[in-house]
């Protein structure tokens, strides 16, 4: 953001005063950086050096006697060996990525939806709206902690709802089966995620011009032609921005997953995330840790730099 | 931003540059400490809790003219607290850790042995000790401590009129037999963290089971088959893989649990509701007339060396010599549920405490989760909650998850 405001300001503070004179440039030059150096120095100390920190720290024997000594040893790649000899990394690494593709489909074409539905104008549609808001609003904790109420087995209400309407007999076990708690996982994390992908997208919506649809139905286009041609295309800019942001809050999730089911049972809800944890904090390995944490910020890095060459192909004039 | 006249004051720039230096420098120096003050990082976050630690820290600081100060975070951010306060050398003058992370810390050399600090245990219970120590030497030093028995719902059994289970046969018949509608017979934690880990370990070692060689011997693999057979038997929920010491309370509260495997720790709850009549007795054993050895558990207060400023240690050894006579372990094992390490203490202990009596009995042969195995017990504990849980969702066999969790074990050595 402060790199916009270096780029565009001279050129409009230049064309104002064309004639002034061309040393004041220089030291404009120096004030702008000054501003800026605030920002830059903040980014290099809470994300830089953190970054720099825990890709060295990989490297090293870093253990609670670390932090007594100050002494953490190089040891080569003795963590990353150690944590791809780990049984659990392939399965966690496995696991994630149903996690995160599954979220994100379910939570962007809900989202979608609603978002589509909301922005025909009916009674009751902003209070339906701001009610839909509330899965947001609840902390992460909050709802892994209901949700995991819901979903018991025995006494839970989702196997008694299910029960009644005659779906099923014997009930489901939504968290005590390997097989089905990574699925319960990430419909929680998909009910979690509906709001935002709707508001954001409502937003987008709102943004296409009215014309567009009248020009579309003197052409003669369907609702779904109409939705195809006009309303996605449209809405691309605002749609990789949604899944961008969502694969990234999805892809590190720790707190639902360690609330709702711990990462069981027998290991089956694992992710990257409570891998990490479970490294760094409970087995106070924090050089293991880090591989793990490195190889999430990886992958990060690189839907990242995908999102940047997508959006430069978007906009070549700017 | 552009300002009208288009050029940008001084005064700004200076504001700006300032704030920048101004957040660096901060971090550099560190407040000197108060020589009158011993300092306490614990995890009584709870109000109660904390003024309770307060009062009796008080009693025993006012006759040294001391006074003590306590910083107290969650049970499960003390450790990496501690940690951070010993990279930036302002760790507190008494470290109170759980007994299980002790060897973490003890390992690093940072800790100061506790007789060398000048603190007697000599007559303390040989098991309480063993909670302390790491590598033969003894670090901490617990006040009072605590282990799991069986908590039963007399009404139901008296119904029934069955006895609670004193063998694991007893225990399948007995779970049985008190199952029924909406009730189950047995509730027990198989979460995979501490808490499940902990709640397997008194049956993993009544059986002969060994957490340093997990698939050694048959002991292992017949606690995990028990615990199999109680779920399978429709005797206990098959969400027990779901549910932590809490979760268990609960279900045995809401009359949904006929016996459950807990702590005294629940005592405070389970005093205040008058739905269930509850009892306490022994864990059940493979077979009669053996000795049940379930894990000690408890928190330890340690002394962190401090090279520059002996006197400190001092001052610390000194408050926890008085927290430990027999009447200040007493006064605190009861108020805490949980029974003193003084063997003095302890038998008074037990009878002024009829009702959790079987505490003080478990606690005689109970076991410490490192003794054997040291810094290792992350790693295992791990290990092992992967082994029960994918035995009781039938994911493998209680041999072959053993065979695993050895496996697994191993690897981090």
């Amino acid at each position: 953001m402060s790199e916009t405001t270096t780029r565009t300001e001279p050129a409009a503070a230049t064309a104002e005063r064309a004639p002034r004179e061309r040393k004041g440039v220089g030291r404009r030059r120096l004030y702008q950086w000054l501003f800026v150096a605030p920002a830059l120095v903040y980014m290099l100390a809470f994300f830089g050096y953190p970054l720099v920190r825990n890709v060295l720290m990989s490297f090293q024997e870093f253990t609670p006697r670390t932090y007594f000594t100050g002494e953490s040893p190089f040891n080569g790649l003795d963590n990353w060996r150690g944590v791809f000899d780990n049984e659990l990394f392939g399965d966690a690494l496995w696991q994630t990525i149903l996690f995160t593709i599954g979220s994100l489909v379910g939570q962007f074409t809900i989202g979608l939806a609603l978002a589509v539905f909301f922005s025909r104008r009916f009674h009751l549609s902003g209070f339906v709206r701001a009610v839909l808001l509330l899965p947001w609003l609840v902390p992460m904790v909050v709802s892994a902690v209901v949700w995991r109420r819901i979903m018991d087995e025995d006494h839970g209400i989702l196997n008694s709802f299910l029960g009644t309407i005659g779906l099923s007999g014997d009930g489901v076990p939504w968290l005590s089966s390997p097989s089905v708690a990574l699925l319960s996982a990430i419909l929680v994390n998909i009910w979690i995620g509906i709001p935002f992908n709707m508001v954001i997208l409502y937003g987008g919506l709102q943004e296409i011009p009215r014309e567009l649809y009248e020009a579309a139905s003197l052409d003669g286009a369907g609702p779904w032609r109409t939705f195809r041609s006009v309303t996605l295309p449209m809405l691309r800019p605002v749609v990789t921005v949604v899944l961008v942001l969502g694969f990234m809050s999805t892809i590190k999730i720790l707190d639902l997953i360690l609330a709702l089911t711990g990462g069981g049972p027998a290991d089956s809800t694992q992710t990257l995330g409570t891998l990490t944890y479970q490294l760094s904090f409970l087995q106070l390995d924090f050089g293991q840790g880090a591989v793990v944490g490195n190889v999430l910020i990886l992958i990060s890095a690189a839907f990242a730099v995908l999102y940047l060459r997508v959006n430069r192909a978007d906009s070549p004039g700017k | 931003m552009r300002l009208r006249t288009g050029r940008i004051p001084k005064s700004a720039t200076v504001v700006a540059l300032a704030g920048t230096v101004g957040a660096i420098g901060l971090t550099g120096c560190a407040a000197e400490p108060d020589p009158g003050t011993v300092t306490v990082l614990n995890s009584a976050t709870d109000t109660a809790e904390h003024e309770a630690n307060q009062d009796f820290f008080d009693r025993c600081a006012a006759p040294l003219g001391l006074e003590v100060e306590q910083i107290s975070v969650p049970a499960d951010q003390v450790a990496s607290k501690a940690l951070r306060m010993a990279s930036s050398d302002s760790l507190t003058d008494i470290l109170e850790l759980d007994g299980s992370e002790l060897p973490q810390f003890a390992g690093t050399d940072g800790l100061r042995p506790i007789e060398e600090a000048g603190v007697d245990t000599s007559e303390f219970s040989e098991s309480a000790n063993t909670l302390g120590s790491y590598d033969g030497v003894q670090y901490g030093v617990a006040r009072s401590v605590n282990s799991l028995a069986l908590i039963y719902n007399t009404e139901l059994l008296a119904e029934a009129g069955l006895e609670p289970p004193a063998t694991w046969d007893e225990l399948k018949e007995t779970a049985a037999a008190l199952t029924a509608g909406d009730t189950y017979g047995m509730a027990f934690s198989a979460s995979p963290n501490a808490d499940g880990v902990y709640q397997f370990l008194p049956f993993f070692w009544s059986a002969g089971g060994d957490e340093a060689e997990l698939d050694a011997g048959e002991g292992g693999a017949a606690a995990l088959q028990l615990w199999k057979d109680l779920v399978d038997a429709g005797s206990a929920s098959r969400s027990v893989v779901n549910w932590n010491q809490q979760d268990v309370n609960d279900q045995f509260i809401s009359g949904r649990a006929a016996m459950m495997i807990n702590g005294p720790w629940q005592v405070p709850v389970l005093s205040e509701q008058d739905a269930v009549d509850w009892a306490v007795a022994t864990i059940p054993v493979p077979e009669a007339g053996q000795d049940a050895i379930p894990p000690i558990g408890g928190t330890v207060m340690t002394v962190p060396k401090n090279e520059d400023d002996r006197e400190r240690e001092e001052n610390a050894a000194r408050i926890l010599q008085c927290l430990n006579s027999e009447e200040n372990q007493l006064a605190w094992g009861e108020r805490v549920n949980n029974v003193p390490t003084r063997e003095a203490a302890a038998q008074t202990y037990r009878e002024q405490n009829p009702r959790l009596a079987p505490f003080a009995d478990l606690v005689a042969t109970a076991r410490s989760r490192t003794a054997e195995v040291g810094t290792r017990w992350p790693v295992i504990g791990d290990a092992l909650a992967g082994a029960f849980q994918s035995v009781l969702t039938g994911q493998s066999s209680p041999q072959e998850a053993l065979a695993n969790a050895q496996r697994q074990a191993a690897a981090g050595e």
